[in-house]
This record gives C-alpha cells, structure tokens and sequence, in this order.
C-alpha cells in the first residue's frame, strides 16, 4: 500500500492512477492517524515552496511526516516540488523546507541571452550516476517530463542518482537513505514514469 | 531525444470534439475519450485541450469530462475555455491537468492571472493570444475571436510575462485549420521579445512547417490540430501523430 501524502496541493488523481495501472494500491489521505500506519510515503506536490511548506506546518502533518521519515525511516519519494520540500530550503521562499536530504533548491538562472527558457518544462533525458533500486533498469533512452522553475542541489554527489541537462547539469533523482527525490513528473511520464512508481514500489 | 514540444491541440464545445477552420466553421470529430486513448498510446509528449465557446457561451470549464480525460492520460495536460476565477483553476489543476490556459479571461482581469501564478507557479499557467493579420499589422482578438483587444500584440505578451504566466500559446486565426503552415512572423516577434516559451499554434499541414516555426520563428513548442485529427486536407477523420524519427530527423538537421 502505498500512502500518497495530502496536504492540499497538487495533482494527486494522476498519480493515484498511475500506480493504480501498475496494480499498487494507494490511499490519498492528509489524516495524521492514516498517515501513522503508512508503509511508504509518497509526497506530491505542484506549485509554490512556500505555500507547500505553510500547508504542511498548518495542517500539522509535520512532526508525524518527520516521524516516519526520520525516526522509522520508511521509503519516503518526493515528486517534482515533493523533492524540493525534503531540501533545507530554496530560493523560492523564506520558509525552510523540510531538511531530509542535505541539499538546497536553487532558481535556474541563465543569461539574458540565452536560448534557455525558466521554467525548464517538457521531457528530458536521465543520466544515472550510480545504480540504485529506484533507477533500476533505467538507461539513455530513459526520458521524464519535466516542469520546475527551480532545482536541487545536493550537498554530497553520493546522494546523486541521476542528473539531467538544462543549461547546466542539476540533480534529477536523489537519495539519502530512505529518502528519495525526483524532479520529474513520473505520473506523466508514460511507460518511464510507471518502471520508476514500479521500482519505488518494490523497494 | 526530441527537444521540442510537439502538441497535439484538440478543440472542444463543450462535449463534442470539433475542428475549426479560421475559428469560424468547425467539423465534428467524435469521441473525445477514444482520442486521448490513441494519443496516450502513441506516447505524445502533451495534450492541450481548447473549449473554445466556453467563454463566448458563457460556460464555465465541464470538470466531469475533464475529470475522465485526466484519468485516460498518462502525459501532461493543459486546458483552456471559460476559466475565470482563481476556484476554477485550482480544482482543474487539481484534478490531474498540470497547466490552465487563460485568453479572454486575461486579457479582462490581469490579476487572475498574476494569483494563479503566485499559488501554483508560472509553469501552471498560459496565456494564449489570438491574433489576426491586417493591413496595419497584427490585432489581438479575445472571446474566440469575437472581440477586438485594443493592445499590441507584442505589449500584451510582455504584459502577460510581467503578470505571471509561463508560456504564451500564440494562435493565428487566419492560419487556423487551413493547413498552410505557421505564421512564422509573428511567431518569432513574439518569442524573440520574451522570456518565455511560446507555443506556435494554427496552421501546421506538414512535419516541414513545424521544422520551420521552430528554426525561423523561435517555437519553444508547437500545436498540431487539423493535421492529427484529420487523414488529409478536405478528408475523413483519422487520429494520427507524424512519425517521431522523421520529426527528429527534421528537427535536429
């Protein structure tokens, strides 16, 4: 079972019925008690950091959230602004993030003459770095769909699974520990993002 | 991999998936979840789906159908037609589309625009402009090319940046179903006076008219209509994508 985490933001049907084609069952909740009893976590997220980050502190999932990551160490996958939140913080908001991964969310910023629009949006290939079990079976032809104005940088490159290319090379999959992040939006990702729900399942 | 956007547009009224012809006359295509079916297995990079009465009727954005085109798809999605409050696009963007299109609602209140940017993000939102050719230049036109928007057509897209969105579908109407190639002119004044992408939309009848939109007009994307919904000009329906290696081929030369 997988718990995909609620907290008021993001396009958590497509994801509920990505895993639900690749026969995982999910439960969308934002209920602390639910959230207790979860196995592997998954945190979505579409828009802004700071407003994601408010939700999080208000609806006072935080300190259950941090339980079961920190403490349990559950497989925890946070998707495209999901991933930025595990970081301690990002240029898109004074709020902290929360701090899982030791990394930091940046803003791509490219010359004003560049041919490089923000935000970086449409697919983009993976390079992995190293193999692990959420990128298993992935290789150059791997592509995801991409939509983010901002990007993560981790402080340690054996946190690095993959990176991807948009002017320069930012980390699109991390892991620490039990801790995962991907920048991409696997949900929209065709058969990509279902091996990469299929590998997070089976971790 | 192939960089840039290549996205099948497909118009609706209300229920019924149509193709106009220069937004005037339009001809039924059929069903609309059978089409995304096709397009989800021939793997598009992005869906956009246009009610394009919906703001001239009057109507607000059919969540129940959107709601099963979302569950069909696999890839991301846009939709515009009748968003005109902040409610509105969040329960779209919350039923599984990644991005809300504004026209006429942007162009008639430019704090929508700028809210819906600050909750969810640039990338959520586009504004699409329609603009017709005339003797004195370009006009920008809203509420399905029924209203004439006293703007530049350059001014209002800077403006639409400035506001908050994060790409500019950009539609010429005398190009629209006709099948006679982008207009690439305004395309690239467009794209070359913003930070943003732009989307290239009406007109696209071939894979070589997509290759010279985004070499001579600066496309960050284009928008194909008639041309994969229809097997040939003036012929019956087929839903069809162009060969992605030819496309490839075409677009990395």
């Amino acid at each position: 079972m997988m718990t995909i985490v609620n907290y008021g933001m993001g396009n958590l049907g497509s994801v509920q019925n990505m895993f639900k084609r690749i026969g995982v069952g999910t439960e969308i909740t934002g209920d602390i008690n639910k959230i207790e009893k979860a196995r592997k976590l998954l945190l979505p997220g579409v828009g802004a950091f700071g407003a994601a980050m408010q939700r999080i502190e208000e609806s006072g999932l935080r300190n259950i959230l941090d339980k079961k990551a920190l403490v349990e160490k559950i497989p925890v996958l946070g998707i495209c602004l999901g991933m930025q939140l595990l970081t301690r913080s990002s240029e898109e908001a004074s709020l902290p993030g929360l701090g899982w991964i030791p990394a930091q969310t940046l803003k791509f910023s490219f010359p004003g003459n560049s041919a490089l629009k923000v935000p970086h949006m449409g697919w983009n290939n993976v390079h992995p770095l190293k193999t692990s079990k959420l990128t298993a079976s992935f290789n150059d032809e791997t592509r995801f769909y991409f939509v983010h104005s901002y990007y993560v940088k981790a402080d340690n490159e054996e946190d690095v699974l993959t990176t991807t290319h948009y002017g320069i090379d930012f980390d699109s999959i991390i892991q620490h520990e039990n801790i995962y992040g991907a920048q991409f939006h696997p949900e929209k990702s065709h058969k990509f993002g279902m091996r990469l729900l299929e590998n997070f399942a089976r971790i | 991999m192939l960089k840039t956007r290549i996205i099948p547009c497909l118009q609706l009224i209300n229920e019924s998936l149509v193709k106009t012809v220069k937004f005037n006359k339009y001809g039924y295509i059929g069903d609309y979840i059978n089409t995304v079916r096709i397009f989800n297995e021939l793997e598009v990079d992005e869906l956009c789906f246009l009610d394009i009465r919906a703001s001239r009727e009057r109507r607000t954005p059919n969540i129940e159908i959107l709601h099963q085109i979302a569950d069909e798809c696999f890839m991301p999605l846009s939709y515009g037609g009748g968003i005109n409050t902040f409610e509105s696009a969040k329960q779209i963007l919350s039923i599984g589309f990644e991005k809300v299109i504004l026209n006429t609602a942007a162009a008639k209140n430019h704090e929508l625009v700028t809210k819906i940017s600050e909750h969810f993000g640039a990338q959520a939102i586009v504004v699409s402009i329609d603009v017709k050719k005339n003797m004195r230049g370009y006009q920008v036109y809203i509420n399905d090319g029924t209203e004439k928007l006293h703007i530049d057509v350059l001014d209002w897209a800077k403006q639409a940046e400035q506001l908050g969105a994060g790409e500019i579908l950009l539609t010429s109407m005398d190009r629209d179903g006709t099948w006679s190639g982008f207009d690439v002119e305004i395309t690239r004044t467009v794209a070359a006076s913003v930070g943003i992408p732009v989307i290239a939309n009406g007109g696209a009848g071939s894979i070589e008219h997509i290759a010279e939109v985004v070499k001579n007009g600066m496309a960050s994307a284009v928008a194909l209509g008639s041309m994969l919904v229809y097997q040939k000009k003036g012929m019956g329906v087929l839903v069809n994508f162009p060969d992605k290696e030819k496309l490839e081929q075409i677009l990395e030369k």
